[in-house]
Parts: structure tokens; C-alpha cells; sequence
């Protein structure tokens, strides 16, 4: 197992995850669902974090749709290609699984993800999730925030951003095996961000491990940012002075900006941004400005044009 | 192969001893109502796909897009008939044209339907700024208006009443209608152009073999215009 838990978990912990699971339609599925629904394990293991009152007050996501309606083009351009492709191509992550730190830092270096997980608590955190489709979930994350780990690090004065790769390996993704997309997935935050008490590495759900539909074993939560600013697999963290240029802005420049916050009045130019489709409901609900966070993330963008910064 | 203008020669005018005798071969009876029950094939799989609860987590974005798939295949195989007719010479092929025209209208109306009614609830000021702000929108819907007229003209009452001159012209319009379905589909695709692209490539040899063949019957019959390509359309209103 990847990441050891620790021998103190509670009974009450374990159980409460069967609340997650969305019995009703569990049982509704009969025994096809049984079968697809046994699918699931492969690949995850057990991941409690204590609760953290970084919680909305929403009904969560069935894990089934948060595990089989992904956008991981590295995988395929459609939404089941990942769950469907991972469990033959991706299999568990590779162990040892490590992160190059680089850039502007006094401690560069290769780190084991054991390593760079051990010294932190896991915490579970629920967090809507929109992506920039136009569509929604509410995720049960397990992770640890991402600036207490890049601290360890110490960034220097020059260090204004951050820089993240997803690994490059068109043996585990076989999406990489076209030009699709300029690989590796690269994404980036303004150092604020990066250190900004929600945003998270998240290396579960739902009480497991990440599986690979997912971003296993690492990947990023920023859950006021459109979902694409939530890079998967990560290899590579870099310590830049210079925002990174990112895989969609490199795709589609008119289309995606280095910011993707959240924000239903800037519509894509293809589609609206006001409303979204909350996966499992019918109705479209409004967008909320920064995906609901704006109370605790819109002072650091005090006095940018959000449109033109979009 | 049979050379295009052998299409012109049967297709000048409506030739009901030619249909007459094609009814009464034996097993072309089943023909229409077997490619009727084809045709509602991708309904009938929808249906059961919806109530197992297959269509996945995005169930309306599902629905929304596989009946668009579906109306633009439909499109590409009405106006495959004319071309797979003169190539083979398989004249029963023209007997179905109108009834698969007519279906690539219902699948289109459906689409269009499941577009209001599921993705967007009849928020119906949402849809009209839809039209105007989004161009593969404001594109789809110009296809849906430009397909009603021929569709509302595909009886043989229609035909008789606007004479074969002008109703060929006026179904002509599906050269438009069609790559505006493409164009629809292929502007509203994030980033993988796989299959806007296959659409595409089918599309321009289905209206580049038109003209091809037009520009041959013109040769042939001394500069007359391309009338062997479009008066087959009349065939179908048999």
C-alpha cells in the first residue's frame, strides 16, 4: 500500500463511509450494478482524514458518477475512457511514486510521495467542483493543503508561482499517444493561491485512495477554479518567478485563461458560465461567483478585471 | 459502376410504370417497413439505455448529443441514396430517400426538443440568447429552419403542387442544411475533432460526387445543366 494509515482508525470511521454510498441506487442497479460496482476497489485502499470543517453543506456526489464521469484526456477525450481504460493501462501507481521540487526554493530535490505525505494529517474535505463544462459535483476529498507541504520547500523571494506536470508515460495513459493535447499537462498558481488555506492535494475520496480515473496517487483541489486547474498525477512541482503557461491556454488561449476562477459572468465563448448542471439533478442551478468561496478567496483578486483575467 | 446519367435517363420525369413494376416484384413489399424499423432503431436503444439508467452520470448531456449524432447521420444517409443509386444501380434505393429525409427531420426536431425541454427546461429567454450569442446555436437552428420547408414539401401532393422544377430546387437547400449540421457539431466539440472530421470528409464526398457527376452529365449530354443529379430527386416522391 502506498500510503500507510495510521493504526488508530476508529471503528466509527470505517463505517461511516457506508453513509457515502448511495445505497438506494446501489441496490436499484441489482446485479449488473454489483458487477460494475465491484470494479471500484481495484486500485483504491482504505484512506481515512479526520473531518475538516472545510465542508459545503451539500449532498455529495454518488461516487459512483465522481469515478466514472472524468475529464483525464490522458486517458481519452470522453468521459468514460478513464474509468473504462485505467483499471488495464494505468493499474495502481507506480511505487515508488515521486515529485520533483524545482525552481526557486532552498530545497530542491526528489521526494517520495510517502515522504512528502507522512509529516501531515490527512483531513477529509467536501468541496463542489465545477468544471469549466458547465457542469458540478460535491466531492468527499481526502488531502492535506497543498502550502503546508510546499513550505517544507522554502521558497525564495522569487518564487511568485507554482508549476505543476502530470506524468508523461503512454504506457499508463494512452490518450498521450496523440497529440491532443501539448503534453505533459501543465498546470499553474499564483503563489497566493497556491498557499491559500482550501486549496489541496488531495491523494483520496470517498474514504480511498485516488484511483487513477481520479488523478492517482496525487493531484490538485482548487475548488473555487474551474475543474481543468485540477492537474492529476502529479510528477513535477516548480517554483517559478513567471506564471506557467498551461495545457488548455496553450490549446485554446481565447478559451481558458491562467486564473479559470470560477465566475458565472464570464461565459465561455462557446457556452454560458451563469448556470451549471449539479451532476444527478435535473434542474440547472445558478453559478455561484468563485464557486461559493468568494467570502474566502475574492480579496485576492481585489481590483483585477475578471474578464480580461479570465 | 454505372455511369451517373443513366440516373437522368429514368429520372427525367416520375415514372409510375417503373414504380408499379418495382411494387410488384416479390420482397420489395418489406423493404419500406423494414427500413422504417431500422430507423427507429437509435430510439428504441435510447429508451432502453434511459430506463436501465445507462446513460451515466450526465444523463441530459447524453441525451442531448446522441440524438444530435443521430440526426446528422441521418442527413449523411439521405443524401448517400442518390450516389449509391447511380453507383449501383440499385434503382429500389431511391423508394427509401424520402422516408430516411424524414427521419434525419424527426431525429433533428427531437434533438432540438430534448435541447429545450431537458437542457434547458424552457428557459426560453436562455435559449434565445443562446441563439444569438452562440454561433454553432445560432447555427443548428438556422439547419432546423431551412430543413421545415422540405420537410412540409416531401408529400407527393407537394410535389405535384410546386411542380418538379421548383421542388427539386427548393430541396436543394439540404446542400446547406447539411453542412451546417456538420458545422454545428463540429464548433460545439471541446477539443477532440475525430468525428466532426469523419462527418466532414463523408459530407464533401457525398456534395464533391454531385458535382463530379453533374459536370460528367453536362459533357455528355452536350452542356445541358446538371439536371441528371437532381432530377432523381423526383424518383423519390414515388
Amino acid at each position: 500500500m502506498l500510503i500507510r494509515m495510521g493504526p488508530d482508525i476508529r471503528e466509527s470511521e470505517v463505517t461511516d463511509k457506508g453513509l457515502w454510498l448511495d445505497r438506494r441506487r446501489f441496490l436499484a442497479m441489482g446485479a449488473a450494478g454489483a458487477v460494475a460496482a465491484s470494479a471500484f476497489p481495484v486500485g483504491a485502499s482504505p484512506l481515512t482524514g479526520a473531518k475538516s470543517a472545510y465542508k459545503v453543506d451539500e449532498t455529495p456526489t454518488p461516487m459512483k458518477d465522481v469515478t466514472t464521469y472524468n475529464n483525464f484526456y490522458e486517458f481519452g477525450t470522453d468521459k468514460s475512457d478513464p474509468a473504462q481504460l485505467a483499471p488495464s493501462y494505468f493499474g495502481k501507481p507506480a511505487k515508488p511514486w515521486t515529485l520533483a521540487i524545482s525552481g526557486e526554493c532552498a530545497k530542491p530535490g526528489t521526494i517520495g510521495l510517502e515522504d512528502l505525505i507522512k509529516p501531515h494529517a490527512l483531513e477529509e474535505r467536501i468541496y463542489r467542483m465545477r468544471c469549466v463544462e458547465a457542469w458540478s459535483m460535491v466531492i468527499p476529498w481526502v488531502g492535506i493543503p497543498l502550502a503546508d507541504v510546499l513550505k517544507r520547500f522554502e521558497p525564495n523571494s522569487k518564487a511568485k508561482f507554482v508549476e505543476f506536470t502530470t506524468l508523461v508515460d503512454p504506457e499508463r495513459f494512452p490518450g498521450q499517444r496523440s497529440r491532443l493535447l501539448d503534453w505533459p499537462y501543465i498546470e499553474g498558481l499564483r503563489m497566493d493561491e497556491a498557499m491559500h488555506p482550501l486549496t489541496l492535494l488531495a491523494v483520496g475520496l470517498y474514504g480511498e485512495t485516488l484511483l487513477p480515473q481520479n488523478g492517482a496517487p496525487i493531484r490538485l483541489v482548487v475548488p473555487w477554479k474551474y475543474g481543468f486547474k485540477g492537474i492529476k498525477s502529479i510528477v513535477s512541482i516548480r517554483f517559478t518567478e513567471t506564471p506557467a503557461r498551461s495545457t488548455w491556454m496553450k490549446s485554446a488561449p481565447r478559451e481558458y485563461g491562467f486564473y479559470a476562477n470560477v465566475n458565472p459572468k464570464v461565459d465561455h465563448p462557446r457556452w454560458s458560465q451563469a448556470k451549471e448542471r449539479r451532476i444527478g439533478e435535473f434542474l440547472k442551478r445558478d453559478t455561484l461567483p468563485f464557486n461559493g468561496y468568494a467570502e474566502q478567496v475574492a480579496s485576492l483578486y481585489a481590483g483585477m478585471d475578471l474578464a480580461v483575467n479570465y | 459502376m454505372k455511369p451517373p446519367e443513366s440516373g437522368g435517363r429514368d429520372a427525367r420525369a416520375p415514372l409510375p410504370g417503373a414504380t408499379a413494376l418495382e411494387r410488384g416484384r416479390p420482397g420489395r413489399m418489406a423493404l419500406k417497413p423494414l427500413v422504417f424499423a431500422l430507423c427507429l432503431l437509435p430510439l428504441v436503444w435510447l429508451g432502453w439505455k434511459a430506463f436501465d439508467g445507462f446513460l451515466g452520470a450526465n444523463p441530459i448531456e447524453a441525451v442531448v448529443r446522441y440524438l444530435g449524432d443521430w440526426a446528422l447521420r441521418f442527413l449523411l444517409i439521405a443524401l448517400a441514396v442518390t450516389p449509391l443509386r447511380q453507383i449501383t444501380g440499385w434503382s429500389w434505393l431511391a423508394r427509401l430517400r424520402r422516408m430516411l429525409g424524414l427521419f434525419a427531420f424527426a431525429y433533428v426536431i427531437i434533438h432540438l426538443m430534448s435541447y429545450i425541454g431537458l437542457d434547458q427546461f424552457f428557459d426560453w429567454s436562455a435559449i434565445g440568447r443562446e441563439i444569438v450569442k452562440r454561433k454553432y446555436i445560432t447555427i443548428g437552428m438556422a439547419a432546423v429552419l431551412l430543413l421545415v420547408p422540405l420537410a412540409v414539401t416531401s408529400t407527393d401532393a407537394m410535389v405535384r403542387r410546386l411542380g418538379g422544377k421548383r421542388w427539386r430546387r427548393l430541396h436543394k437547400l439540404v446542400y446547406v442544411i447539411a453542412p451546417l449540421g456538420v458545422a454545428h457539431h463540429w464548433m460545439m466539440v471541446k477539443k477532440d475533432l475525430t468525428e466532426p472530421m469523419i462527418h466532414a470528409v463523408i459530407l464533401a464526398v457525398l456534395l464533391g460526387w454531385r458535382i463530379v457527376a453533374a459536370r460528367r452529365a453536362a459533357r455528355h449530354n452536350g452542356g445541358g445543366p446538371s439536371r441528371s443529379e437532381t432530377a432523381c430527386a423526383v424518383r423519390s416522391s414515388s
